[in-house]
């Protein structure tokens, strides 16, 4: 396969990986915002800045107000994670892969990217903000759908899920990376009210409720968070879980073509050093620099990748 | 002028039922309009699902718009179909051999027969391909015929497309459009398959490698890329064939051989289907500034080592000017007489020719030599005065780069409107296959019509819209 497909594969799901997670964060902020408990703005600044728009945000707009956030983050043009201009960006590459996608992922990635248009058109009123979020996922569901279902799974296979999980991981450390000081120990014995406001924010935003209800019970407890969303390798959103897949589809590729990229090699590290710590360990080195040193992996990572499977040249 | 009515494929010219479309109509009496209403919203749903698109030059670059699609089947009979077949088979031969008669002896200009300046002076001559055999000796390995009908048997070749014929996929989503909307229809009437296009082509350019040796020759589409008004159909081309769509910046020349950058490496193409004009092909070798070729793929073309379908220079073969000698070039070559026939052509270089080109202009269609998608030229019966004036100045100017030819009745199909169904002018272009296993016909081809009334361009970039087209088994 050719090195520039299995670059647009990539990209393509990475993404569709990120119109969803941005959709999720537009939801979270909202939902906040509605229950009042939050800091009014403040609170969007936070979102902004987990979803890694703060400083296009400021460039681009004077003040920080609620829709002004919104529209930002779900259809500005000159945003280009925007959920629009990432479903268009994914659509794009999807073009330009076509030959590598069944008739089925790609009529499913036309019709999310025909109903993002659509929807997205114009400003969306807070009255349909749910509907339109909750069609706009659906439409990339049906895509991975359809993936899931119909792709063989190959190399290109193993490229689309590559760039799923490398933004997933990063779409939740970016989310730890803000937050983190609200899940440290001793910052507040008792949840305060704000306090169940920011667990409840970091749950939402990797859809981790109900997950982390059924592990945990009612009670929440910023250490079983950190647990949950670092280490647990059973929920789809963690950094270990996303780490193993990464490793597992690194693998898959490397016995297939009969190598071992250095990919794999650093893979296996980041796993290896997600997995074998428990998360007392991870907060004796440090919440904050133990993210941004994931974060940091990640990113080196993705650039072993397009130089292994030859993306550009 | 004699005014004879116009010869409709469904109704004729006087409103009789013609046999290959008895059994459609027969169907249709009882369809009623709210469901074929239904339907057409139902056809355009799917064509922009699956995204079949063209892109619009000189608009907005990412703009993507569908191509009209008509859905009442334009239906030739079988026995139609077999007299155009050898009609196509016949030029198609001869455009191959005369290619390579012009790239070698030049035997036709010794013979008298084309005027050594038609070759010479052709901007569609590339002398880098002089004494150069392609593999297997076939320069055309696709070709599209444009034909027109204005009569029962009256068939006209309008213009060989040898160069990167289009619209294939048109064909072929088309019919699977049509296959999905009207199953009915498809038991009543046996319609012959075109679905295996994709496998024939395949098959077609495998047996076109250089090395006959090598079992599965790697085959890919070149594609100038996303943005080329054509890039849905390479894509799907190559999805079909199940081969890799590359561009220009995928490849390039290790070894000796073309070789295109996989995630494993480079790995060596032996047949490259490029959808890339001639000029942009090989910056070393042609046009320095182009970023959609392989540096040196030239040479490795020359050297042998890479098949490129079709052959560099067979753009000569489909000039304008060349059109107007093909019945010559048939019989010089087939040592038959053309079975299909030319329209009248006047080469406008010729003074006498334009001097009754001028004095016409208004009952004449006049079009450049190396123009095509309907572009630059003038329609004389529906040109203002204003227009026709312009039009003989640029004439007086560059005369070589002219052709005229008198207004065709063309021959319409019924179109599906608000109103019910209305006549509609149409062309038709046929697809061919070549290689040393023989010439391969789709019975079918690609329907284009002309959605506005009593017009008669049917290019899609102006309004043009396209039809499935039957070839029924007698």
């Amino acid at each position: 396969m050719l090195g520039k497909t299995a670059n647009g594969l990539f990209w393509m799901y990475r993404y569709l990986e990120r119109a969803e997670n941005t959709s999720r964060l537009i939801e979270t902020g909202q939902r906040i915002a509605l229950t009042r408990l939050g800091d009014g703005d403040e609170e969007w600044e936070s979102v902004l800045q987990t979803a890694g728009m703060a400083s296009g945000f400021h460039a681009h707009n004077e003040e920080l107000g609620k829709d002004a956030a919104i529209d930002w983050m779900l259809r500005a043009r000159e945003n280009p994670s925007a959920v629009r201009s990432t479903i268009g960006a994914a659509r794009q590459n999807a073009r330009l892969v076509r030959t590598a996608l069944t008739g089925e992922v790609w009529e499913a990635m036309n019709r999310a990217y025909m109903g993002s248009e659509e929807r997205l058109a114009r400003r969306v009123s807070e009255r349909d903000l749910p509907r339109v979020l909750g069609l706009v996922r659906q439409g990339t569901a049906l895509v991975r759908g359809a993936t899931l279902g119909t792709m063989l799974r190959n190399d290109m296979y193993d490229f689309a899920r590559l760039g799923t999980f490398l933004e997933r991981a990063d779409n939740t450390a970016r989310i730890l990376d803000v937050k983190y000081y609200v899940l440290l120990p001793g910052m507040s014995a008792v949840g305060s009210s704000i306090d169940n406001v920011q667990w409840e924010t970091i749950l939402r935003s990797v859809s981790a409720r109900g997950g982390f209800r059924m592990e945990y019970g009612g009670a929440v407890e910023p250490r079983n968070i950190a647990q949950f969303l670092i280490l647990d390798k059973r929920m789809p959103r963690s950094l270990a879980f996303c780490a193993v897949k990464l490793r597992d589809n690194l693998g898959y590729l490397a016995s297939n073509y009969g190598t071992r990229p250095q990919s794999l090699e650093m893979a296996d590290a980041l796993v290896r050093r997600l997995l074998t710590h428990d998360i007392e360990a991870v907060f004796d080195f440090g919440l904050h620099e133990y993210i941004e040193e994931v974060i940091g992996a990640l990113g080196t990572l993705g650039r072993q990748i397009e130089i292994d499977f030859r993306f550009y040249e | 002028m004699t005014e004879t009515p116009i010869f409709d494929e469904m109704w004729g010219r006087d409103q009789t039922l013609r046999q290959p479309y008895a059994s459609f109509n027969s169907w249709l009496e009882t369809e009623d309009t709210a469901r074929l209403r239904a339907k057409q919203r139902e056809a355009e749903e799917l064509f922009r699902l699956s995204g079949i698109t063209f892109n619009v030059y000189g608009r907005a670059e990412a703009e993507e718009r569908l191509i009209p699609f008509d859905i009442i089947p334009r239906i030739i009979s079988g026995r139609e179909w077999q007299r155009l077949t050898r009609g196509i088979e016949q030029r198609v031969r001869a455009i191959n051999a005369f290619l390579h008669d012009i790239y070698h002896r030049q035997e036709i200009v010794r013979a008298g027969r084309l005027p050594a300046e038609m070759i010479a002076r052709n901007e569609a001559f590339l002398p880098q391909m002089i004494g150069v055999t392609p593999p297997g000796g076939i320069y055309t390995h696709i070709v599209g015929i444009d034909l027109v009908r204005t009569g029962d048997d009256e068939f006209f070749v309008l213009e060989d497309n040898a160069r990167t014929p289009s619209g294939v996929s048109y064909m072929l989503e088309n019919r699977e459009t049509m296959l999905q909307m009207f199953p009915e229809l498809f038991s009543r009437n046996r319609v012959q398959p075109v679905q295996n296009y994709p496998r024939d082509l395949c098959t077609s350019l495998m047996a076109c490698a250089p090395d006959m040796q090598r079992a599965n020759p790697a085959v890919a589409v070149l594609t100038p890329g996303i943005y080329n008004s054509a890039y849905f159909e390479h894509a799907f081309l190559a999805d079909q064939m199940g081969v890799e769509l590359v561009e220009g910046h995928d490849l390039r020349v290790v070894d000796g051989r073309v070789a295109m950058r996989t995630t494993e490496g480079y790995k060596a193409i032996d047949v490259l289907y490029r959808r890339v004009d001639d000029d942009f092909l090989d910056p070393l070798n042609f046009n320095p500034e182009s970023a959609l070729g392989v540096p040196g793929i030239m040479d490795v073309y020359r050297a042998g080592g890479i098949t490129i379908a079709n052959a560099p220079g067979t753009g000569i073969a489909d000039d304008k000017a060349i059109y107007s000698y093909m019945p010559d070039i048939v019989e010089f070559y087939t040592g038959e007489k053309a079975i299909l026939k030319n329209v009248p052509t006047w080469r406008c270089s010729d003074p006498d020719s334009l001097a009754y080109v001028l004095d016409n202009l208004s009952d004449l269609v006049v079009k450049e030599v190396h123009g095509s998608g309907g572009y630059g030229m003038l329609i004389g019966p529906t040109a203002t005065k204003k227009e026709l004036r312009e039009f003989a100045k640029k004439l007086k100017a560059r005369p070589g780069n002219y052709i005229a030819q008198p207004t065709l009745s063309l021959s319409t199909v019924p179109i599906f409107t608000n109103k019910g169904l209305a006549p509609r002018h149409v062309d038709l272009r046929p697809f061919v296959l070549m290689s040393p296993g023989g010439i391969n016909v789709t019975p079918g081809g690609l329907t284009r019509v002309a959605l506005k009334k009593g017009s008669l361009v049917v290019n899609s970039s102006q309004g043009g819209g396209t039809k499935d087209t039957w070839v029924l088994e007698d």
